[in-house]
């Protein structure tokens, strides 16, 4: 049937749909992309997992959930998944997904990358998507520093913090990005670390059947890029402090829920609403206005 | 009959007064695009005002973003969902869009960006005319690519060119530019749209193999893969990092250099399909004046009044600016004695004609911006060149 000399990976591919592979995972993951290339005790295999889970929690059709990042360790993730995946410019992720889903609104749209690419030079789009209220999920993955080009600063870096161009600690302040998704007018927002596993899925899954523009943000260890220049240890230590100094808190106004170096963790579910969504007012005021007039005046 | 009523009203079979802009637009709209994500600029903002009126009337999507980079980011993702998309800027938006450009090449995905081109660099001439991006159109995005750009010199042509843009980036999976400019998108004039059925139309290769079968990008024999919509169960991956037929990122010279030079050779192999130019009395001329655009109107001009002066000058009017016809240059190179090339730039082209010139002299009427040549002009150069 295929006129392909290429290399061939359709009987991989078929078991794993068939539920065969050697995983219960594996019917999520691409075939023959693992090992992946995270550092070890980095959180974000923690995430992708929690996704995988959260994936089959909400019964998402396999076949129309598209995922879309940008670049960054975090913008890996779109190539593991055994999905309609696009990895696409830095920082673009979520304009991209915005063409995706309006063409096509029976697709789940997920956008799922990091805080310098969704946050810093992709910054414009996020808000803007969320002031329209479009109907994307958008995953942010904060490990506080550029890990895929080795540390850096970014927009979500803590003050006092140390990075390969913070040498003499940050002195910029952070966005909470909580907060930030919150007053652009998120209907939904919550805040996970890689230590609340079940937490995160359980989030990700009660987003993925809501509507409109949702957001979550885990905190992610990065032993190499943000932990090491910060003495703050291996993953499993940052882990710890995570699991320590994580403090639930449902419900409460995002602006309270800073983040700094060293302070307490606020986790939780932030904001969970309704408003009508980009297509939602579309239809409402230029479709039903076009089909009423006919739109004769061209 | 809904769907009917609106592909019925898509195409405004008629007569029509209309500027360039909005002969774009209809011809978009011709073509069967049905998204424009963009972002308003002078001289290109009545593309947009145009689109957001009409493409409601046909099923359509449009969607004022916030800046042009999300507007070309937005055009790719519309494209990957199956729509045929377009956006349109001028110099200033263009420069942020040939960031997904390079994208679009390097995934390859069909779309039409017009830049209707104003004076520059930077702000430049907002409302004045330029014909200064045609290397930024061949050139603008990092790395090696092809590039296919279309150069209108009329109302009509901002119609009918738009329709074939659309058709080439369909057919050879990449973004197509319409190198348009300010004087002839401003410029009203009588378009003729055709009945429906005798617009020609190409779609996208889709897959024919099953989704455990298909690479999606292994190339067919025309070095062109086909391509799935997001949703059509394929579930495949797509990335600008250099990639293997699976679509797999693949960081290696080995994989980098088939990619590219796909992606390259697409557009160079195939380059007898896509040039497109129209001669005016070059039988037997011995001066060929090389132009596109609104300088292409005027250098018709310019080669009337040498011939009634009895100067055996002709035209070379650039249909498809990129790639550039090296082959009929290079004919013509045999059979005149110089070249004249008016453009509203500092000598752009006018290099493309020095490559394929064998040696003739090329003579260059140059203007940097915010007005159209004049037809003296061009006919005082001819006439020089020609003593």
């Amino acid at each position: 049937m295929t006129k392909s000399t290429g290399p061939s990976v359709s009987s991989e591919l078929r078991a794993r749909r068939e539920g065969q592979g050697l995983h219960p995972d594996d019917a999520f993951l691409r075939p023959g992309r693992i090992p992946h290339i995270w550092c070890p005790g980095c959180g974000l295999g923690i995430a992708l997992t929690a996704f995988v889970k959260a994936l089959q929690k909400a019964k998402m059709d396999l076949d129309k959930t598209c995922v879309v990042s940008g670049i960054g360790c975090t913008g890996r993730i779109a190539g593991y998944l055994y999905l309609d995946s696009y990895h696409t410019t830095h920082g673009r992720a979520i304009p991209f997904a915005t063409g995706l889903h309006l063409v096509n609104p029976e697709l789940k749209v997920i956008v799922f990358s990091g805080d310098g690419d969704i946050f810093a030079i992709g910054g414009n789009h996020f808000i803007h998507a969320a002031r329209r209220n479009m109907d994307l999920l958008v995953i942010c993955v904060n490990n506080f520093n550029y890990g895929m080009t080795g540390g850096q600063s970014g927009p979500t870096t803590p003050v006092g913090a140390f990075t390969t161009t913070a040498p003499y600690g940050n002195y910029e302040q952070p966005f909470n990005l909580a907060y930030l998704a919150q007053a652009c007018g998120a209907t939904y927002v919550a805040r996970w670390t890689t230590f609340h596993v079940y937490r995160t899925r359980d989030s990700m899954a009660e987003a993925m059947l809501k509507r409109g523009f949702r957001f979550i943000e885990i905190i992610s260890t990065c032993p190499v890029g943000f932990g090491r220049p910060n003495k703050i240890g291996s993953g499993l230590e940052q882990m710890r402090y995570f699991k320590e100094r994580s403090v639930v808190k449902h419900g409460i106004d995002a602006r309270e829920a800073h983040l700094t170096m060293g302070g307490e963790i606020i986790v939780g579910k932030f904001v969970d609403d309704e408003r009508p969504t980009f297509l939602d007012m579309y239809r409402e005021q230029v479709e039903q206005k076009v089909a009423q007039s006919g739109g004769e005046e061209a | 009959m809904r769907v009917r009523q609106m592909e019925n009203r898509a195409v405004l079979t008629g007569e029509h007064f209309m500027n360039g802009d909005i002969a774009c637009a209809e011809g978009a709209l011709a073509a069967g695009c049905r998204f424009f994500g963009g972002y308003p600029i002078t001289p290109a903002t009545e593309v947009a005002e145009r689109m957001a009126r009409r493409l409601p009337q046909v099923g359509g999507i449009y969607i004022q973003m916030e800046d042009e980079i999300a507007s070309m980011a937005a055009l790719l993702g519309a494209s990957w969902a199956g729509a045929k998309a377009m956006t349109s800027t001028s110099g200033p938006g263009f420069s942020l869009m040939v960031e997904n450009i390079g994208l679009g090449m390097m995934i390859e995905t069909p779309c039409v960006v017009v830049n209707v081109m104003r004076g520059g660099p930077s702000t430049g001439l907002p409302t004045l005319v330029g014909q200064a991006d045609v290397m930024q159109a061949r050139w603008g995005s990092h790395g090696d690519y092809g590039c296919i750009a279309l150069s209108p010199s009329s109302p009509q042509e901002m119609f009918d060119l738009t329709i074939r843009a659309f058709n080439l980036s369909e057919q050879f999976r990449q973004p197509v530019i319409m190198l348009a400019d300010e004087a002839v998108a401003h410029m009203t004039e009588r378009v003729t749209i055709p009945p429906a059925r005798e617009i020609k139309l190409v779609g996208r290769k889709r897959p024919s193999v099953a989704p455990d079968e298909f690479l999606p990008f292994m190339p067919d024999e025309d070095l062109i893969p086909p391509m799935p919509n997001a949703g059509d169960g394929y579930r495949i991956h797509v990335t600008g990092l250099t990639h293997d037929e699976r679509g797999y990122p693949a960081i290696s010279p080995e994989a980098h250099e088939p990619l590219v030079r796909r992606l390259v050779d697409k557009v160079r192999l195939n380059a007898h399909l896509i040039v497109d130019f129209e001669e005016f009395r070059m039988q037997d001329a011995s001066v060929a004046v090389v132009s596109y655009g609104c300088s292409a109107r005027v250098a018709r001009e310019a080669v009337e009044m040498a011939r009634e002066q009895g100067i055996a000058a002709g035209l070379l009017r650039l249909k498809t600016i990129w790639p550039f016809p090296s082959k009929r240059v290079r004919e013509l190179a045999a059979q005149v004695k110089v070249f004249v090339v008016p453009e509203i730039n500092y000598g752009q082209i006018d290099h493309e004609v020095q490559r394929c010139a064998v040696g003739k002299p090329v003579v260059h009427v140059g203007l940097m911006g915010g007005r159209i040549l004049t037809p003296q002009e061009i006919f005082d150069a001819v006439r020089k060149a020609s003593s």
